[in-house]
């Protein structure tokens, strides 16, 4: 319990410190562009793709399931909506994001950590904290609304395009139904979702490297853990928003 | 110059340091020699506030390093060059933007006249040309000229070396001692080097500090070394027979 705690307490301590005594605003430019670039750019295919067997599974799920002459057709685009933009553009490219961003947050600042680097910094007077991970925090929080936009989307078509090759879902019936009860709510809630996922994701990997210590080994498990626990925070924080932004 | 007095340093049970000062002279070079797990590393991250020590206090020119404000510390951190064990350069940076980062951080120079200085760096540590490569790409001599030149980029008045030679043959271990000692000496900073190296200490140490249990053991110069009879001093700066050898040699 101790350790919960304390693990806390130094993650609240981190945060205050990367918000505390930044640098100058042009140190900064350069490095949230090239983490634009590695968190938000470099991630777009992995999201596309995932995305888009994602849409297409749960076209042809909802399909399967609602073989009823009472249940209309177009509720298959109508799921498929729901499902992309409420849940899994959100929840489920974060889930893959604490994958890929995460554990490369993590094993880049444990490695200077253990590699002096981080050291470095603080003698040369910079606040190391800010300097690393504020970066990776704006860039993320920049970047990830876009990428979970291209989720919602590329998993939409994909819906379209896999049901009605498949004949699941005629095209028109799929329009139909995600144009059904739009509500244009559920972008807004998925995108606040996405910001908390971003800070979560880009934080608590970059918290696991920073406080690294010992060598390779002790690198592997900070990534690990980053991962870990980022993925355990989205969730939580998948429940705890949903409970206060939709009910 | 940086006065140390009654530092003492703690980890839970086990004391690291107990009550130690020197007095590290300007424009010297002033080692801390010991053995593995004396303390040596401790104190010198005490000094550069890398840790905090439990009791006592470092003067920075007569100021306290340890009660200094958040703007004091970032000033006297400007005069501060510090050349890690391995270096520690930013792998995701050239060699050129390495050694540019301190300026790049506090300097309001434009972009040519920093890259003059670099070059100037570069040139005094024989690095002419490597601007363009990223350390992965370097030797661990090279890695640590880098070090150097990054080091005193700013010009330092405290220049801190930690282990300057471990891994590195004799030939390039000699052309990284005369570097410290002609930066030393140019530059009239406060140089404190943290070795094991004895090649190293009787070439070009000035004032030698030896560190056992966490406490001085023994203070002098390299002369007054040869000839002292302190018994851990001597245990571990003729270890080998070929050493004692050469101090029988040097008595008779």
């Amino acid at each position: 319990m101790t350790g919960i705690l304390g693990n806390f307490g130094r993650y609240f301590l981190l945060m205050r410190r990367v918000f505390s005594r930044a640098e100058k605003k042009k140190i900064y430019r350069p490095l949230i562009t090239d983490e634009m670039i590695k968190i938000g750019v470099q991630s777009v295919g992995i999201v596309a793709l995932l995305s888009f067997f994602m849409g297409a599974v749960v076209t042809l799920q909802t399909a399967v399931n609602i073989e009823s002459g009472w249940i209309p057709k177009w509720t298959v685009g109508y799921t498929t909506r729901q499902t992309m933009i409420y849940e899994f553009s959100s929840t489920i490219v974060a889930l893959v994001l604490a994958g890929k961003v995460g554990s490369n947050i993590a094993s880049e600042i444990g490695t200077m950590r253990i590699s002096e680097q981080i050291d470095a910094l603080d003698i040369m007077g910079v606040n190391s904290a800010s300097y690393l991970i504020l970066p990776k925090l704006i860039a993320s929080t920049i970047m990830f609304p876009f990428l979970v936009l291209l989720a919602m989307s590329v998993g939409i078509c994909s819906g379209a395009i896999i049901g009605t090759m498949t004949k699941a879902v005629s095209l028109n019936d799929f329009i139909y139904g995600i144009q059904y009860d739009f509500d244009s709510y559920g972008i807004v809630y998925s995108l606040i979702k996405t910001v908390f996922f971003a800070f979560i994701l880009s934080t608590i990997p970059a918290y696991h490297g920073y406080y690294a210590s010992g060598g390779a080994l002790e690198v592997g498990k900070s990534s690990t853990k980053g991962v870990v626990y980022s993925m355990v925070a989205v969730m939580v924080g998948n429940y705890l928003l949903t409970q206060i932004l939709l009910l | 110059m940086i006065q140390v007095k009654n530092i003492s340093k703690a980890f839970k049970e086990a004391q690291v340091l107990s009550d130690i000062s020197i007095d590290f002279e300007p424009g010297k070079i002033n080692f801390i020699i010991g053995r593995s797990g004396q303390g040596k590393s401790v104190l010198l991250k005490c000094m550069v506030g890398l840790l905090e020590p439990n009791a006592g206090s470092i003067l920075y020119d007569g100021v306290d390093f340890l009660n200094m404000d958040e703007d004091q510390h970032k000033a006297i951190r400007q005069e501060v060059g510090m050349l890690f064990q391995g270096a520690a350069l930013f792998d995701s940076m050239t060699v050129e933007e390495n050694v540019m980062f301190p300026l790049t951080m506090y300097s309001t120079l434009s972009f040519e006249e920093k890259l003059v200085r670099v070059n100037e760096c570069l040139d005094r540590v024989n690095l002419v040309g490597k601007n363009k490569l990223y350390p992965a790409e370097l030797s661990g001599g090279m890695k640590k000229r880098t070090g150097i030149a990054r080091a005193i980029i700013m010009n330092p008045k405290f220049l801190f070396v930690d282990e300057p030679n471990s891994g590195l043959d004799p030939e390039t271990s000699i052309v990284i001692d005369n570097l410290i000692r002609n930066i030393t000496y140019d530059l009239g900073s406060t140089t404190i080097v943290v070795s094991h190296d004895m090649n190293s200490v009787m070439e070009i140490g000035d004032n030698i500090n030896f560190i056992s249990g966490g406490k001085v053991e023994w203070q002098g110069n390299k002369h007054d070394l040869l000839k002292s009879e302190n018994t851990a001093l001597n245990n571990f700066v003729f270890a080998s027979e070929f050493m004692q050898e050469i101090k029988e040699n040097l008595k008779r």
